[in-house]
């Protein structure tokens, strides 16, 4: 009698657990609009990121078009993937001397692992981390891309290699 | 009817096979590509075998062609989610083997980043063995107050599950501006959140049936195996190394370690959900006192490490995480051995599920809180 007794009040005492739990289920079925899920591809406009967000790397462009890189390829060394190429050239400069410069910065973002070494490496702050994060392509080709943009030269404060 | 009769209680023909059946590696209560051969009889498990190394990446053996500063990033893919830990690890080897003494702000940050993803690692846990279970509900919840440690982590590392925060002598950057007030309000938020996952898991009746005496681990045979963290904590194993071999800003703060000898799953449940609380006071104590001061010490461009052997063990989520690097002088080390809580957690599974039905099985792996590439490595 004792047993079958504590196994009626075991019911109970599962079936009050089981309400227990649905009190707090039931309080945010009543209570929506504290619900956190974020519409992602319909706030594409208002959506801002952290401005420490690492989405892909950039290389930083003035007004001019000119940028601080000038090819000395520590980036290059220090990054864990080789998704950095440094290509460079040589010009010679009015007064007839022979430099090198950067030609293209080449970055295989399809093989990065958006670590930050290089951006921190930088002697000279030519680098960042950019917050676009929609790096979805049709190619896989798409994704190697030149960094030192179209017609940008260097700019003139920045130390030579 | 005599026929049937003989045939049920004294033939052999109703005898049962044992047999072999695949769980995994596309088992969704595995977390990843685990694959286990279980024998089965009926329902029941007789033995099992784990198959690892289907995502095998050869962590250790790219560690030996990079950088030490370079490795650090590719322990964040190992365990994801003690991203904070595993980097901290490699940080303090380097650190010791040179002889480096980092700033205390530096101890203080990477101290309250550990906590965070332990907090973050074990809500990500609480999540999954609800749904493991059946209850997709906790699953939804977990994630929702998860959210909120992974954007301190992206307001401060840039990163949520990858941070690659810790460098050898500090960290990457320095605490952001909000990052004081943001921990502030995430512990105030969670500490009321954390009766709501009692009430919805842990007092449940199905719950605590399903768990209550199941996958029974003894204090010897969690010795035997290594089962570190807390799995080997709920079966009376003190093995924490925040306090027995404190690091960081650990030595500095007042907590307690969690154990428990009842040793089923039921057991290393609660631990985590205890450890929780002792989290989140650690962080408590720690945050209003941040000293001011660098958050990394200059290195040399190149680090190299004496000739010789460095080992550093750190307390993960999941238990011991060590990391050894055997040095020729050279600027890459020449071996890089990891070792992980998780490989050694998962070889135990056998000695606790024997006997059990295949659906406590799922139950025991969830306790485990097993990380699959933290296996494979």
């Amino acid at each position: 009698m004792k047993s079958f007794i504590e196994y009626i009040v075991s019911i109970f005492k599962g079936l009050w657990t089981l309400l227990i739990g649905m009190k707090v289920t039931g309080k945010y079925f009543f209570t929506p609009w504290k619900n956190v899920t974020q519409q992602y591809p319909e706030n594409r406009e208002k959506l801002v990121m952290f401005e420490r967000f690492r989405g892909e790397v950039i290389m930083l462009h003035n007004e001019n078009n000119e940028h601080s890189c000038n090819g000395c390829g520590i980036c290059e060394i220090n990054c864990p993937n080789g998704s950095i190429e440094i290509i460079s050239k040589s010009i010679l400069t009015a007064d007839g001397k022979k430099k090198r410069i950067i030609d293209q910065h080449i970055y295989h973002l399809g093989m990065c692992t958006l670590c930050n070494l290089c951006v921190k490496a930088c002697p000279s702050g030519a680098l960042a981390m950019g917050q676009n994060f929609e790096h979805a392509v049709w190619d896989r080709s798409l994704l190697t891309k030149v960094l030192n943009q179209e017609g940008s030269t260097i700019a003139e404060n920045v130390k030579e290699e | 009817m005599s026929e049937i009769k003989e045939i049920m209680f004294n033939s052999d023909r109703l005898a049962t096979d044992e047999y072999l059946v695949n769980m995994g590696p596309q088992h969704p209560s595995t977390h990843g590509v685990l694959r286990m051969l279980v024998k089965l009889e009926g329902e029941k498990v007789l033995n099992i075998q784990p198959h690892i190394g289907y995502i095998h990446s050869g962590i250790e053996k790219m560690c030996e062609a990079i950088s030490y500063p370079q490795i650090i990033h590719l322990t964040d893919r190992m365990d994801y989610l003690s991203a904070h830990m595993n980097n901290e690890a490699v940080a303090l080897c380097v650190e010791n083997a040179l002889q480096v003494e980092v700033p205390e702000r530096v101890k203080y940050i990477r101290t309250i980043m550990d906590e965070l993803a332990r907090l973050a690692s074990h809500q990500l846990w609480w999540c999954v063995m609800g749904m493991d279970l059946g209850a997709l509900t906790t699953f939804f919840y977990g994630l929702r107050d998860r959210e909120m440690i992974l954007d301190i982590f992206e307001e401060t590392c840039g990163a949520r599950l990858t941070v690659n925060y810790n460098l050898p002598g500090g960290v990457m950057f320095d605490i952001h501006p909000n990052f004081q007030k943001r921990v502030k309000d995430f512990i105030t938020y969670f500490r009321k959140k954390l009766p709501e996952y009692d009430q919805l898991l842990t007092g449940n009746v199905i719950f605590r049936e399903r768990t209550e005496g199941i996958g029974h681990l003894s204090l010897a045979d969690a010795i035997a195996y290594g089962v570190t963290g807390p799995s080997g904590r709920a079966s009376g194993f003190s093995n924490d190394l925040r306090k027995h071999q404190p690091y960081s800003a650990y030595p500095l703060v007042k907590f307690n370690e969690i154990l428990d000898h009842r040793c089923d799953t039921l057991a290393r449940y609660e631990v985590r959900m205890k450890e929780m609380h002792e989290s989140l006071s650690i962080i408590e104590q720690l945050i209003d006192n941040i000293p001011e001061g660098d958050y990394a010490v200059k290195m040399k461009s190149v680090i190299k490490l004496p000739e010789g052997e460095f080992y550093q063990r750190v307390e993960t989520a999941r238990g011991e995480f060590g990391v050894y690097i055997v040095s020729d002088g050279k600027k890459n080390p020449y071996r890089v051995k990891f070792r992980s809580p998780g490989f050694s957690n998962l070889f135990a599974l056998n000695n606790m599920a024997k006997g059990h039905k295949i659906a406590d099985l799922v139950a025991i792996m969830s306790t485990l809180d097993l990380v699959i590439p933290d296996i494979d490595r």
